[in-house]
C-alpha cells in the first residue's frame, strides 16, 4: 500500500454534504477491470458539459467552466476540503482511486461515510475528520487566497494553515501506523495464520452448517 | 452486567483475534462476489500469487451488467462483456462457485444469496456492494466492503475491523393497509437522515417489524445503509426460520435441528444497552414518496414538495434548493401532482416474489397511461421470474403495458443498457435517488412496488390506499 506521512498540498473546497459514490464517479467507468485511469472522471457529471463514458478521448470533452475542480488556481490540487457525509452510497472503492489518480491525497470533511472512510485508508489517501465549524473556516479561507496551501502531519495528527493555525484530528492507532509504514494488511493478517486456522476448527465443531456447503 | 444485543453477539461469536486499540481480527462466514468489485482484487491475489483461503465461502453472480432483454446473444457492450467474462475466467480459474448469466438462479446478488439459503442467521457476510446490509433480514451481521477489503477476505477468510455503536429502531405499533416496508424504511431515513447511522449497527425491532414477512425485512436491511449504517439487523423468529428451511445452501437433517436451536437464541437479550434509540410509531406512516436527490429528502404521498425558504429548513436550504433545482419541482406543490416518464420495479430492495405480488395485484385489469413511456418489471433472479409465471404474474404486467424482462439490477444504477434518458422523471422501487444513479440527468422517486404500480397506471403519483 502507499504510504502517507506529511503533506504541504494545494487545497481545494468542494463544500456539499452528502457527496455520493456516484457524483465521485459514475457508474459507467466502473465497468472498467483496472485499479487505475479514473482521475480523468473524477466528478465526471459535475466537471464536464457533455455526457462522459468509457473509452472516450478526454481531449474532446467540454469541461464545465463553473465547477471548482477546472479553475485555474486549484490546478494541481492535492487536498479537498469537503461537506458532511462525503462518500456517502456505493461500496466503490473506484471512488477512492478516482480521487487518488485525480492527485488528491487527503480529504478533509467534517464527516466520512464508513465504507468510503475504509477504503480511502487501504488505498493510502488519508480522510480527515475536523469540527464541522473548522472545515467551514478552512474552505472560506481557501476560497479568500489564492495558493492556499495546508500542511498535512499524519505522525503528529495535524493539519496547518498558511497563517500557522494547528487544528489537530483522530485517527485510529492501528490505521495510521499501517499509512505511515505503507503496510501491505494481508500479509500482516497472514501472519496471524495459525489463529484464524485455529478459529476455523473450533467454529467447525460448534457450528458445521457454516462451512459444509453443497457445490 | 447489562445483556447483549444481537450485535453484540454475532460479533463475539466471530472474533478471532482482538488488539490493544480495539482493532479486532473478524472472521467471515460468506463472501458473495460480483462483476463490478472483484477483478481488481482477483487480480491483487494472482499477483501476490496467493490462492483464496476458503472457496466454500464464496458464491459469485454477475448481475450489474447483465442485459435484462434476450440473452441469447451475449452482451453487447464489449466493456460490459468483458466484466462479465473475467467474472467467469476468475471464477473457473479459483474453483469459485458461480451462478452464470443463464442459469435460472442467476440474478442480483442480494436476492439470490437469501434465496439459495447461502445467508444463514448468525453469519458474517460480506460483498463488495453496500447494500449487503440485505442479509441483515435473518439475523446475520452483513456488511458492504470495497475491494481491497474483498481481496483480504478472498486470502485471509478475515477482515481487520472497528465495532460500531448498538441502534435500536423500533417500529411499535401495525402499520395500516396498504402500508409496506418500503415505506417503513424510507419514513425511518426520512427522520434520522442519510447520516443518522453513521458509524452504528441498525437492528430494526418493534412489532410492525416483526410482523413482516423476509421479504419485507430484507427492504428493510437492504436500506439501512442509506442511513448511514453499514449493517441493519433484525432478531431471528420462525419467521426465519420457515423461510430458510429446505433451501439449497440451508444444512439438512440433525444439523438443521441444532442449527435452528442456536439461532432461536439470535436476539437481543432484554437487558441490552443500546447506544441509541428511535422509535417510530407504526400507525403514522403513510406510503412514502421521495421528492429529492437523497433518500432522506422523502415525505407521504399526500403531502408538499417543501419549501427551501422555510424556517424549518434553515440549515438544510441550500441542499434544498438544489435538489428542487435538478428534480425540476415546485415549492410547496402537491407530491401527486407529479408526471412520470417512466416506472421501474425491480432492485435488490424490491424485486421479490411478495414485490411482484403487490404491484400486480394494483395493476389487475388496469392499463399503463399513455403518457408513460416505459413501464419496466426487472425480477430479482431466474427464481422469482419463474416462480412470477407460474402465477401468471407476467401475463398480467404484459396485458397492462409493462415490460416483462430477465433478472439483474437493470435501471436500479444503469450500468446496462436499461436507463433514463436526460430530464426523464421515474417512479422506481430501488434505494437511491442520487443525481444522475438511473441515467445522467435521470430524476428518481423512490416508493414501494404497489406505488410504483400506481402510478404506472394513473401516469402520476396516487394514494395506493384510495386506488
Ligand atoms: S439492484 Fe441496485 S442497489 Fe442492488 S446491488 Fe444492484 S445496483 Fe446495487
Amino acid at each position: 500500500m502507499k504510504s502517507f506521512t506529511q503533506l504541504n498540498g494545494l487545497a481545494v473546497p468542494l463544500m456539499r454534504s452528502n457527496v455520493d459514490t456516484d457524483a465521485i464517479i459514475p457508474k459507467q467507468f466502473l465497468k472498467s477491470i483496472k485499479r487505475s485511469g479514473f482521475g480523468v472522471n473524477l466528478f465526471d457529471e459535475w466537471r464536464y458539459l457533455d455526457a462522459g463514458f468509457p473509452g472516450q478521448d478526454s481531449s474532446t470533452r467540454q469541461p464545465n467552466p463553473d465547477f471548482v475542480l477546472n479553475v485555474d488556481r486549484y490546478k494541481g490540487a492535492q487536498v479537498l476540503i469537503a461537506g458532511e457525509n462525503f462518500g456517502c452510497g456505493s461500496s466503490r472503492e473506484h471512488a477512492v482511486w478516482a480521487l487518488d489518480d485525480f492527485g488528491f491525497r487527503t480529504v478533509i470533511a467534517p464527516g466520512f461515510a464508513d465504507i468510503f472512510n475504509n477504503n480511502s485508508f487501504k488505498s493510502g489517501l488519508l480522510p480527515i475528520v475536523l469540527d464541522k465549524e473548522i472545515v467551514e473556516a478552512l474552505a472560506a479561507e481557501c476560497e479568500a487566497s489564492e495558493g492556499y496551501k495546508l500542511d498535512i502531519d499524519l505522525k503528529a495528527q495535524t493539519v496547518t494553515t498558511p497563517s500557522g493555525q494547528v487544528h489537530s484530528f483522530e485517527v485510529d492507532s492501528f490505521r495510521k501506523d499501517c499509512l505511515l509504514n505503507g503496510f501491505d494488511d494481508i500479509e500482516l493478517t497472514l501472519q496471524q495464520r495459525y489463529r484464524i486456522e485455529e478459529y476455523e476448527e473450533t467454529r467447525r465443531k460448534n457450528a458445521p452448517w457454516l462451512f459444509d456447503t453443497p457445490a | 452486567m447489562a445483556g447483549k444485543t444481537l450485535y453484540d453477539k454475532v460479533w463475539d461469536a466471530h472474533v478471532v483475534n482482538q488488539q490493544e486499540d480495539g482493532t479486532v481480527l473478524l472472521y467471515i462466514d460468506r463472501h458473495l462476489v460480483h462483476e463490478v468489485t472483484s477483478p481488481q482484487a482477483f487480480e491483487g491475489l494472482q499477483l501476490a500469487g496467493r490462492k483464496p483461503w476458503r472457496t466454500s465461502s464464496m458464491l459469485a453472480v454477475a448481475d450489474h451488467n447483465v442485459p435484462t432483454t434476450d440473452r441469447a446473444n451475449g452482451i453487447e457492450d464489449p466493456i460490459s462483456r468483458l466484466q462479465v467474462e473475467t467474472l467467469d475466467a476468475n471464477c473457473e480459474t479459483f474453483g469459485v462457485t458461480e451462478f452464470k448469466m443463464n442459469d435460472l438462479r442467476q440474478g442480483i446478488v442480494h436476492v439470490i444469496g437469501p434465496e439459495q439459503g447461502a445467508t444463514l442467521p448468525g453469519m458474517t457476510v460480506v460483498c463488495g456492494d453496500s447494500h449487503t446490509s440485505t442479509h441483515g433480514a435473518f439475523g446475520a451481521l452483513a456488511f458492504g466492503i470495497g475491494t481491497s477489503e474483498v481481496e483480504h477476505v478472498m486470502a485471509t477468510q478475515t477482515l481487520l475491523q472497528k465495532k460500531s455503536r448498538n441502534m435500536l429502531i423500533s417500529v411499535d405499533g401495525a402499520v395500516g393497509p396498504g402500508v409496506t416496508a418500503k415505506d417503513i424504511v424510507l419514513a425511518i431515513i426520512g427522520k434520522i437522515g442519510t447520516a443518522g447511522g453513521n458509524g452504528c449497527t441498525i437492528e430494526f425491532g418493534g412489532e410492525a417489524i416483526h410482523a413482516l414477512s423476509m421479504e419485507g425485512r430484507m427492504s428493510v436491511c437492504n436500506m439501512a445503509i442509506e442511513a448511514g449504517a453499514r449493517a441493519g439487523m433484525i432478531a431471528v423468529d420462525d419467521t426465519t426460520i420457515d423461510y430458510l428451511k429446505g433451501r439449497p445452501f440451508a444444512p439438512k437433517g440433525e444439523t438443521w435441528d441444532k442449527a435452528r436451536e442456536a439461532w432461536l437464541d439470535l436476539k437481543s437479550d432484554d437487558d441490552a444497552i443500546f447506544d441509541e434509540v428511535v422509535t417510530l410509531n407504526a400507525a403514522d406512516i403513510e406510503p412514502q414518496v421521495s421528492w429529492g436527490t437523497s433518500p432522506e429528502m422523502v415525505a407521504s404521498v399526500n403531502a408538499h414538495v417543501p419549501n427551501p425558504a422555510a424556517d424549518e429548513y434553515a440549515n438544510k436550504r441550500e441542499g434544498y434548493e438544489r435538489a428542487l433545482e435538478y428534480m425540476d419541482l415546485e415549492a410547496e406543490s402537491p407530491l401527486t401532482d407529479i408526471k412520470l416518464d417512466r416506472v421501474f420495479i425491480g432492485s435488490c430492495t424490491n424485486s421479490r416474489i411478495e414485490d411482484l405480488r403487490a404491484a400486480a395485484a394494483v395493476i389487475k385489469d388496469r392499463k399503463v397511461a399513455d403518457s408513460i413511456k416505459q413501464a419496466l418489471v426487472v425480477p430479482g433472479s431466474g427464481l422469482v421470474k419463474q416462480q412470477a409465471e407460474k402465477e401468471g404474474l407476467d401475463k398480467l404486467f404484459i396485458d397492462a403495458g409493462f415490460e416483462w424482462r430477465e433478472p439483474g439490477c437493470s435501471m436500479c444504477l444503469a450500468m446496462n443498457a436499461d436507463r433514463l434518458e436526460s430530464g426523464e422523471r421515474c417512479a422506481s422501487t430501488s434505494n437511491r435517488n442520487f443525481e444522475g444513479r438511473q441515467g445522467q440527468g435521470g430524476r428518481t422517486h423512490l416508493v414501494s412496488p404497489a406505488m410504483a404500480a400506481a402510478a404506472a397506471i394513473a401516469g402520476h403519483f396516487v394514494d395506493v390506499r384510495h386506488f
